[in-house]
C-alpha cells in the first residue's frame, strides 16, 4: 500500500483531524468521533445535521422511506410525486432482490413518477398526482400503491397522504401516502420512521390467520444480495416460519399477516425497531435483536430464539442445524482464514451492518480499526439504554412518534406478562446493546463520517480493506487500498447466514490479496535510469 | 421479466414508466466536473448530492467528488442561504478547490434562492478566498432532462468564465456535449492531428479515467482550465457538438465575446463525423492529414465488409437527443431501418430532425420526445425488432423481449469500456460497428439451426 501511515494514537488522530475545520466544524464533528477505550462509558453525538460544504455519504428522507423500507415490496406499484429524479434513481439501484408470489405480480423492474413539470410547481401537482394513481390502476389493477413525496411537492403543499385517502375510496384498494420530503429530518433515518409508521397503520392487522406455532417477523431485513432467503433456508431447516419479511422480498399481503406472529426478530435495529416497538405495544409480540452475518452471531441468533421458544424439539433442531452448517461452513472458511488472519478493516455503513460486519470479520481473524455508519442513532452505538436521555431536537421532532394502542381484541402475548418482564430483565428481549461494546483498543467510532476523516484515517491506519458504500469505493482504490461495498455489495452475495459467511470470505480474500496491488508501480519507477544508448525524439520533431 | 406490461397501449397524461432521462443537477454536476480543480456544488437536500454522485459513480466507476448544502426542513421554510454561505466557507477551508460549481435543485428553485446575490454577500463578507470562484447555473428538476442541466452548466461556464482580450487567439472552441471522457480525449487527439488549437469545454478526460497510481487526488490533471476558458472569448470560432447540449453555451459566447459559432451534430458515425472534420478543414484551409483519412476509410471498409448482417435490420433506439439524432443517421447508413425512435428529453427539434432522417427510409417510424421505456416497450411487443440501442435501462426490455442490445449512451451501470473507449469519430464508429455487428451475429450464431451454423461470417 503506498500510503504513508504516520500512525497515530486514535485520540491523538481525532485531535488532529479537527485542527483541519475551521473552529465551529471542528466543535461539531469532535462529539461524532470516539477514541475508543473498552471498559470505560463513551458517548457520542449522532443523528445530528450535517455541516453543509462538508462530504458527506449520507441521503434523504425519501431514500430512506422510499428506497429503503417501502420500495422492497414487490407487488405495490411505488409512486414518487416528484421531478423525475428521485423515481429514476431510486430504480433497481439499491439490490433489494424480490420474486412475485404465485399469481401474484412483481414491480421491482418499475419507475414509477408523475414528473411533475414547471406548471405543477406553480399551479400544485395534487391534480395530476391523482390521475396518475387512476392511469397506474387501470394498467395494473394492484392489489395497493404507495404516494412519495419530494421536496418541492411537499414545499409547495401537495398533500399526498390526503390524495392516498381520497384515492383509496374511489378505488378500492390501499394507496398510502407518505410525505417523505428529502428536507425532513438529517437523513435517511427520518425516512425510514415515516415509512414504518405508514406501513403499521395501514398494512399491518389487515389480515388475521392462525400462525404456526414457532412463527417469527424478519424485521430490518431488505434482502440485499439474496441475504433473505439465505436466512430463510436456515429458518425453515431449523422449523421456524418467517411470515413476513420487512421489508426485503416483501408482499403486502405477508405484511398485512404480521401481526399474528409470536415474536420479532430484527436485523437492522436503526431502521425498524419502531415497528418492533408497535408491534409489541398493539398486539404484545416481543421482540428481540439478532445479527445473522456472521458464522458464529447466526448461530447465536438461533440459540437466543430458541431459548425464546423454550421448546426441547426446536432447540434439539437448532442444535442439529448449526452443527452441520458451522461444519460445512468451516470446511471452506480454514483456507481463506490463512491469507486473511491479522488483517484489519474499516466499516462506513449506513445504520447497523458496520456492527454488523464486525462479527463477521472476527470469524475471518481480522480486526476493525475504525467503523461508523452513516444515519444511526445513539442507541445504535451505545444501547438502547441510552434512549430515555437523547434529547429530541427541531429536525426529529418534527417525525411523529406513533404510539400504538393495545389492541383490545388481538393483544395475545405468547408469554405471561411476568415471564416477558422476567426476560426483558434478563436482557433477552427488548435489547440491544449497540455496536460501542464490541469495538476494540484503539479503535475509532465515527458518526456520519466525512471525506476529510476518511482520507486522515486511512492514511494513520493503513487498512487491509475499507467497507463502504459505491461514492468511496473508488476514492479507496485510487489510494491503493481494497474496498467492499456494504450497501449493494457489489453486485454479489448473499453475505447472511451461513452461506453467505462463506460467500463474503471469498470476496474479501479476493479483494484483499488481489495480485493487481502488487502492480501499480511500473518497473521502470522501481530503479533508475541511468542507461542511454538512444536519443528520445519530441513530438515536434516527430511532426516537422 | 417487466411481465405486469399490457401489450395495449393506452395513453398517458400523468403516470411516467421507466423514464428515459433524469433530472437536470446530475447533467450540470458532470459538466462542472470537466472544470479543472472544480468541486461541484449541489444546492438543496443532501440526497440529490449523494444520488447523483452516485450514479456518475456507477457509470464511471471512478471518484465522484461533490458537497451538498445539506438542506434541512428550516432551509426550506426560511430558504438556503445559511447553508450556501456556510457551505462556501467549508469548502475552500477544508477543500480548497480553485472553484466551486454550484447547481440548484428543485427544492432550491421553488423556494427560490438567489445564488448570485447569495455568492456576492458571501463575497462581501470575505468568505472567499482571493482568487478563488464561485459560479453557479440554475438547473430546475421539473423541467428538462439531464441534458438540459449540462447544457445550463455550460452556458454558465461561458457567462462566468469567459474573457475578451480585444485579441483574437488562433484557437478553436470546441462544445463536446454530454459524451464520455474517452469521446472527449478523441476530440482532443483528432485536433491535434490536425494541428488545430482549440479549448475542449467541458473536458472530463484525466477526471473521469483516471490511472490507477495508488495515490487519491481529489482533484486530478484533467479538466479545462481557467485560464483556458478565460481565453475562449478570443477564438476564433465555436463549434456546438449537438444541439441540445451545446447550442446554448455557443450561443451566449457569440452574445458575450462575439465569437460566431456553428452547430453540428455529435461526430458519432461516418457522416456526423464527415462533418466535424470539415468544419475544421474550412477554418485550416487544407486537407487533414492522411491518417484521418486513412481512419475514415477503415470504418468506411467496415462498414461495407459487414452489410450483409445489418441490411434491413430493425431497430430501436432510445437515449439522449444528441446521442439518439447521430445514431439514427448512422445506422441508416449501413442500410439499417430505424422503426422506434425516442428520448425521454422533451424537445419538437428531435422529432424533426429525425424525421427528417428518416423521410426516405421509413416514413412510419414511430418517434416520440419526453418518452419512456414503458411505452417503447409496449411498441416493441406489438412489432418486434431486430436491435435495442439504448442505455443500461433497456437491458429489461432487451431481455423480456430477447432482442439483441447494445448499450450506447448515458448511463452504462453494467458494462465495461465506455469512459476508455470513443464512440466519437471514425475509430468511436468503428468501436459501434464492432458492437452492432456483434450482437447480431451472436443472436444468428445462437439461433441458426446446426446445419446451417457458420465457422466463417
Amino acid at each position: 500500500m503506498s500510503q504513508t501511515a504516520t500512525t497515530l494514537k486514535n485520540e491523538n488522530l481525532v485531535e488532529e483531524i479537527v485542527t483541519r475545520y475551521p473552529p465551529k466544524v471542528a466543535r461539531k464533528r469532535r462529539k461524532h468521533m470516539v477514541p475508543v477505550k473498552p471498559g470505560t462509558e463513551q458517548t457520542i453525538a449522532a443523528n445530528a445535521r450535517t455541516v453543509p460544504g462538508i462530504i458527506t455519504q449520507r441521503g434523504c428522507a425519501y431514500a430512506g422511506c422510499k428506497g429503503v423500507v417501502l420500495g422492497p415490496i414487490v407487488d405495490m406499484v411505488h409512486i414518487v410525486h416528484g421531478p423525475i429524479g428521485c423515481s429514476f434513481y431510486a430504480w433497481g439501484t439499491r439490490r433489494n432482490q424480490g420474486k412475485a408470489r404465485k399469481g401474484g405480480q412483481n414491480f421491482l423492474e418499475y419507475s414509477f413518477s408523475t414528473d411533475m413539470q414547471p406548471d405543477n410547481i406553480i399551479f400544485g401537482g395534487e391534480k395530476k398526482l391523482r390521475k396518475a394513481i387512476e392511469e397506474a390502476y387501470e394498467l395494473f389493477k394492484p392489489k395497493a400503491m404507495s404516494l412519495h413525496a419530494t421536496c418541492p411537492a411537499g414545499l409547495i403543499g401537495d398533500d399526498v397522504i390526503g390524495v392516498g385517502r381520497e384515492m383509496t375510496e374511489k378505488l378500492g384498494i390501499p394507496i398510502i401516502g407518505f410525505a417523505c420530503e428529502g428536507y425532513k429530518g438529517v437523513s435517511q433515518s427520518a425516512g425510514h420512521h415515516l415509512a414504518n409508521n405508514g406501513l403499521f397503520e395501514h398494512v399491518v392487522g389487515r389480515d388475521d390467520k392462525k400462525a404456526g406455532k414457532f412463527a417469527i417477523n424478519m424485521l430490518g431485513e431488505y434482502n440485499i444480495g439474496g441475504d433473505a432467503w439465505e436466512i430463510e433456508r436456515i429458518f425453515e431447516k431449523c422449523g421456524i416460519d418467517i411470515i413476513s419479511t420487512f421489508s426485503g422480498n416483501g408482499s403486502f399481503d405477508e405484511i398485512a399477516q404480521a401481526h399474528n406472529a409470536q415474536l420479532n426478530i430484527i436485523q437492522c435495529h436503526r431502521s425498524i425497531n419502531y415497528m418492533a416497538e408497535m408491534l409489541e405495544d398493539k398486539f404484545g409480540i416481543p421482540w428481540l435483536k439478532v445479527n445473522v452475518i456472521g458464522l458464529k452471531s447466526t448461530s447465536k441468533s438461533l440459540r437466543k430464539i430458541g431459548e425464546f421458544f423454550d421448546d426441547a424439539k426446536l432447540s434439539a433442531r437448532i442444535e442439529e442445524v448449526i452443527a452441520e452448517e458451522e461444519a460445512a461452513a468451516e470446511k471452506e472458511l480454514a483456507e481463506i482464514r490463512e491469507r486473511l488472519q491479522g488483517k484489519t478493516a474499516m466499516l462506513f455503513t449506513g445504520g447497523s451492518r458496520a456492527h454488523h460486519y464486525q462479527a463477521l470479520f472476527k470469524d475471518l481473524g481480522m480486526k476493525t480499526v475504525v467503523a461508523g455508519e452513516e444515519f444511526a442513532h445513539r442507541d445504535d452505538y451505545e444501547g438502547r439504554k441510552v434512549i430515555p436521555t437523547i434529547k429530541i431536537d427541531a429536525d426529529s421532532r418534527n417525525i411523529t412518534e406513533l404510539k400504538a394502542e393495545r389492541d383490545p381484541e388481538r393483544y395475545h402475548p405468547p408469554k405471561s406478562e411476568e415471564e416477558i418482564a422476567r426476560l426483558k430483565e434478563e436482557g433477552k428481549l427488548s435489547e440491544y446493546e449497540g455496536m460501542l461494546p464490541d469495538m476494540v483498543e484503539n479503535s475509532i467510532l465515527v458518526d456520519d463520517i466525512t471525506h476529510l476523516e476518511q482520507e486522515m484515517m486511512i492514511a494513520s491506519y493503513n487498512p487491509d480493506i475499507v467497507c463502504s458504500g459505491v461514492k468511496d469505493k473508488y476514492i479507496f482504490e485510487k489510494m491503493g487500498i481494497p474496498s467492499k461495498q456494504l450497501h449493494n455489495y457489489d453486485y454479489s452475495g448473499p453475505f447472511a447466514g451461513y452461506h453467505g459467511a462463506v460467500n463474503f470470505a471469498r470476496d474479501i480474500d479476493m479483494r484483499v490479496n488481489n495480485p493487481v496491488w502488487k502492480m501499480i508501480q511500473p518497473p521502470w519507477q522501481k530503479r533508475p535510469m541511468i542507461k542511454a544508448e538512444m536519443m528520445v525524439e519530441t513530438e515536434k520533431e516527430i511532426r516537422a | 421479466m417487466l411481465d405486469q406490461t399490457p401489450k395495449k397501449v393506452v395513453e398517458r397524461e400523468a403516470l411516467r414508466i421507466n423514464p428515459a432521462k433524469t433530472c437536470q443537477p446530475i447533467g450540470a454536476m458532470y459538466a462542472s466536473l470537466g472544470i479543472h480543480g472544480c468541486l461541484p456544488h449541489s444546492h438543496g437536500s443532501q440526497g440529490c448530492c449523494a444520488y447523483h454522485r452516485s450514479h456518475l459513480t456507477r457509470h464511471y466507476k471512478e471518484p465522484v467528488m461533490a458537497a451538498t448544502s445539506s438542506f434541512t426542513e428550516g432551509a426550506a421554510v426560511f430558504g438556503g442561504g445559511a447553508n450556501l454561505r456556510q457551505a462556501v466557507n467549508n469548502i475552500f477551508h477544508v477543500y480548497n478547490p480553485d472553484i466551486i460549481a454550484v447547481h440548484t435543485t428543485c427544492l432550491s428553485e421553488t423556494i427560490g434562492d438567489d445564488i448570485p446575490s447569495l455568492v456576492n454577500q458571501a463575497r462581501e463578507d470575505g468568505l472567499i478566498p482571493e482568487g478563488k470562484l464561485v459560479i453557479h447555473t440554475n438547473t430546475p428538476s421539473y423541467e428538462g432532462s439531464h441534458v438540459t442541466g449540462f447544457s445550463n452548466m455550460c452556458r454558465s461556464m461561458v457567462s462566468y468564465l469567459t474573457k475578451s482580450s480585444g485579441e483574437k487567439k488562433n484557437q478553436l472552441n470546441i462544445l463536446p456535449g454530454f459524451v464520455e471522457p474517452s469521446d472527449m480525449r478523441e476530440i482532443k487527439n483528432i485536433l491535434k492531428e490536425i494541428g488545430v488549437p482549440a479549448v475542449v469545454f467541458p473536458d472530463t478526460s484525466d477526471v473521469l479515467d483516471v490511472p490507477q497510481t495508488g495515490k487519491f487526488d481529489m482533484y486530478p490533471k484533467g479538466g479545462v482550465t481557467i485560464a483556458e476558458m478565460n481565453s475562449t472569448g478570443d477564438s476564433q470560432k465555436t463549434l456546438a457538438l449537438g444541439a441540445f447540449a451545446s447550442e446554448d453555451a455557443a450561443k451566449m459566447l457569440q452574445t458575450k465575446a462575439e465569437v460566431p459559432y456553428e452547430v453540428l451534430d455529435l461526430p458519432i458515425g461516418l457522416s456526423a463525423t464527415d462533418r466535424f472534420i470539415e468544419a475544421i478543414v474550412e477554418l485550416t484551409g487544407s486537407e487533414p492529414p492522411a491518417s484521418i483519412t486513412d481512419n475514415r476509410g477503415r470504418l468506411l471498409d467496415m462498414m461495407l465488409d459487414y452489410q450483409q448482417y445489418l441490411y434491413g435490420k430493425k431497430v430501436a433506439i432510445a437515449g439522449d437527443p444528441d446521442h439518439v439524432i447521430a445514431m439514427t443517421e448512422f445506422v441508416v447508413s449501413m442500410g439499417m431501418i430505424p422503426t422506434y425512435v425516442i428520448t425521454g428529453t422533451p424537445g419538437k427539434k428531435f422529432v424533426l430532425r429525425i424525421k427528417g432522417i428518416l423521410k426516405d427510409i421509413n416514413p412510419t417510424a414511430k418517434i416520440k420526445a419526453a418518452a419512456d421505456f414503458f411505452e417503447l416497450h409496449q411498441w416493441m411487443k406489438n412489432e418486434p425488432v431486430d436491435l435495442l440501442i439504448s442505455n443500461t435501462y433497456g437491458k429489461y426490455i432487451a431481455r423480456a423481449e430477447d432482442v439483441p442490445f447494445v448499450r450506447f449512451g448515458f448511463p452504462i451501470l453494467d458494462r465495461v469500456g465506455h469512459s476508455y473507449f470513443p464512440t466519437v469519430g471514425y475509430v468511436g464508429g468503428m468501436r459501434l460497428v464492432e458492437k452492432i455487428t456483434g450482437v447480431i451475429m451472436d443472436r444468428k450464431d445462437r439461433d441458426d439451426p446446426e446445419e446451417v451454423f457458420e465457422l466463417v461470417m
